[in-house]
């Protein structure tokens, strides 16, 4: 009995919480975005009819709309602009993995006095809004920025370079505030590496780069999955960033929503944007899934 | 190692927690120690520095501000039900769909005894779409129309028309002064009334065969345009990143001071143009769920007292629109055509009507195509 009670309210709660969290956040929301997707715009507050209304005495009448989807599929910008955020967030996610990987070997590798100071020049710039971040970057790249009048100065060019508004300058952006989230999985995967393996292989005869080729790309992998996830999935929802930095020609996905929701003022075809937009992201969570679940499986662990 | 890392992020889930209830606080509404509270949501920068101190000393009331920086913002905080607001300031347009939808409560107007005092003839514009002026008072109000720099653009074409919107929708005057920087509003709405202006039709008009016309010409100067943004020309007029803006008159006038105040030699002049553009007000008015609206009526009737009003027109340099505080408004700001209009412009200019919502997305659509060039 006691033994129960103490699994109750130890076990029990930790379990329960995370679910808790999940459904205060993540369910309800998108049960109420799912119900709004089905409504229709109306001039009231709020600015949708109800899905639901009574008839008479006990009669409910329910009226779900589904022209809010169908509409999407007859004008191609939806289209254009969803794979333009894939595309966008694929290169953003290339990228992060091409500048976070030497980083986070270059950590792993190095002193654990030195690894505790890169470890938080990393998180360090966590402490101050990603807004504010951002817009530093335009203070940089802005036509009489810093980097221009650096060029300028230096005699690099003699007029300066458009850089911000354009999608270079979105890139910059995008993958200055997500490298954290490669570097920091991809860290703790490697660091936890068992480097006898790489003496292993020099010694049978394997070139550093092979070594790690066939050594550490390998055993990284699950880092490089997570760190590819956590930079993907919100890159292609982004609408800060290129708003701010990208040109007026950058179509996403991000965009169209807050065009639907502010300018539009339709929220059902805005809500039906947003739950298209998660139904096409779930098979990249879910083959992530799939991958981590094989991995937790084997043997290593 | 992860130490770092794990305590780093407790720090940043109570930090967003703090931020989300710091953005309620504003709303919360109730009185703090038995004082009443008034919850005040405004455009940024668009009082006085003493306008709430004073008010606060003569009522007793305690004011919160928060601040917008888009029709938008407020528009979905104001549909979405329950704001918290006591008084909000909502442009014309919007002000006018707003009523519509049944946001405003019917002002008492035996509580706003200054009212006596306001502009005839501006309330009677107002009134087209609010009858009997029965849901806001006039704030201020103001043109749209076009900033410059007549030494950048006249460099590059010296018989530039400086008075038009083909400074901006000729392909053949656009192309030639692109180099120096040519921005437009990210506002398909007030954009689209330009064009129609440029066109000599109906700024109002909600005819296919009129929007149809006003793409072709969008889409022929897309190429000339540097910008298309709300705001950022201010600062780029002001540093000469900019020589022609498209834009509201009291942030281009902020743009020439900006430029006076820094001695960088560049000389911003605001044009509405030949053709016609569009007045804009922007309206004072109490939601129908605010928390407190006798300190609301308290508050839109402080503002129209004329020396108060005068006071925030000589400061923040816009255009009131309440008769009796002429005597008390600067000179220099009275006589500036880029702070009040004309009175031939009054006359003349048209109002921002509401779109239908069909309209709308059409708008929408049609930006969408201009801003991606295809």
């Amino acid at each position: 009995m006691k033994r129960l009670r103490a699994r109750f309210s130890g076990r029990g709660l930790v379990v329960a919480l995370p679910y808790l969290w999940l459904l205060l956040f993540f369910v309800a929301p998108f049960v109420i975005v799912l119900k709004i997707s089905f409504s229709e715009v109306d001039l009231a507050i709020p600015p949708y009819k109800p899905l639901f209304s009574w008839y008479a005495e006990h009669a409910l009448a329910i009226r779900l709309n589904f022209n809010n989807y169908a509409f999407l599929f007859t004008d191609k910008l939806y289209a254009d602009a969803f794979l333009n955020s894939v595309k966008v967030a694929l290169v953003s996610t290339i990228l992060c993995l091409l500048i976070g990987y030497p980083m986070a070997y270059g950590m792993a590798r190095a002193r654990p006095r030195t690894r505790n100071v890169l470890l938080l020049l990393v998180v360090l710039p966590f402490w101050t809004s990603q807004l504010l971040r951002v817009y530093a970057w335009i203070g940089l790249l802005k036509a009489n920025g810093v980097v221009n009048n650096v060029l300028i100065r230096l005699g690099v060019i003699h007029n300066p370079l458009a850089l911000l508004y354009t999608p270079f300058a979105m890139y910059v952006g995008i993958v200055y505030s997500y490298l954290p989230f490669v570097i920091l999985p991809l860290y703790a995967n490697i660091e936890k590496m068992d480097w006898q393996l790489i003496e292993a292989a020099e010694d049978l005869g394997c070139r550093p780069w092979q070594a790690f080729y066939k050594i550490t790309l390998p055993l990284s992998r699950n880092g490089i999955l997570a760190g590819s996830m956590l930079v993907f999935i919100p890159a292609v929802c982004e609408f800060v960033i290129p708003t701010l930095l990208g040109g007026p020609n950058s179509l996403m996905i991000g965009r169209i929503l807050w065009d639907e929701f502010f300018s539009n003022r339709a929220w059902p075809v805005a809500s039906a944007v947003a739950i298209l937009m998660l139904l096409l992201l779930v098979p990249f969570m879910m083959w992530y899934q799939s991958i981590q679940a094989r991995e937790t499986a084997g043997p290593s662990g | 190692m992860w130490n770092v890392v794990r305590s780093a992020v407790p720090v940043l889930l109570l930090s967003a927690l703090c931020a989300a209830c710091g953005a309620h606080k504003g709303a919360a509404g109730s009185a703090a120690g038995g004082r009443k509270v008034l919850n005040l949501y405004i455009w940024s920068d668009y009082l006085a520095p003493d306008t709430i101190s004073n008010f606060e000393k003569q009522t007793g009331i305690k004011v919160n501000i928060a601040y917008y920086d888009t029709n938008e913002t407020l528009e979905t905080k104001l549909l979405a039900g329950s704001s918290g607001f006591d008084v909000v300031v909502p442009t014309s347009s919007y002000f006018e769909r707003q009523i519509k939808a049944g946001v405003y409560l019917r002002l008492d107007k035996s509580k706003l005894p200054n009212s006596k005092y306001m502009d005839p003839k501006l309330m009677a514009r107002v009134a087209a779409f609010d009858p009997g002026n029965a849901h806001g008072v006039i704030y201020m109000w103001g043109t749209n129309g076009i900033g410059y720099n007549e030494k950048m653009i006249t460099a590059l074409m010296p018989d530039a028309p400086l008075d038009s919107w083909r400074l901006v929708f000729d392909p053949a005057v656009a192309s030639k002064i692109a180099k120096c920087g040519i921005s437009v509003l990210d506002s398909p709405a007030e954009m689209m009334r330009g064009v129609l202006n440029y066109l000599g039709r109906d700024p109002n008009s909600q005819k296919e065969g009129d929007l149809v016309a006003a793409q072709a010409v969008l889409m022929k100067i897309r190429p000339y345009i540097r910008n298309i943004n709300s705001s950022e020309y201010i600062q780029a007029l002001a540093n000469g990143d900019l020589c022609v803006a498209v834009g509201y008159n009291g942030d281009v006038m902020q743009a020439r001071d900006r430029a006076r105040e820094a001695h960088n030699g560049i000389d911003i002049r605001y044009v509405v143009p030949q053709e016609g553009s569009i007045l804009w007000f922007d309206m004072l008015a109490i939601p129908k769920d605010a928390p407190d609206p006798d300190s609301a009526y308290a508050f839109i009737n402080y503002l129209m007292t004329p020396k108060v009003v005068a006071a925030i027109s000589n400061y923040k340099r816009y255009a009131n629109a309440n008769a009796a505080a002429a005597p008390y408004v600067l000179a220099d700001v009275k006589s500036d055509p880029g702070i009040y209009p004309t009175a031939a412009q009054v006359h003349d200019l048209a109002i921002q009507l509401a779109d239908t919502p069909e309209h709308t997305r059409e708008l929408t659509r049609a930006w969408e195509r201009f801003k991606t060039g295809q």
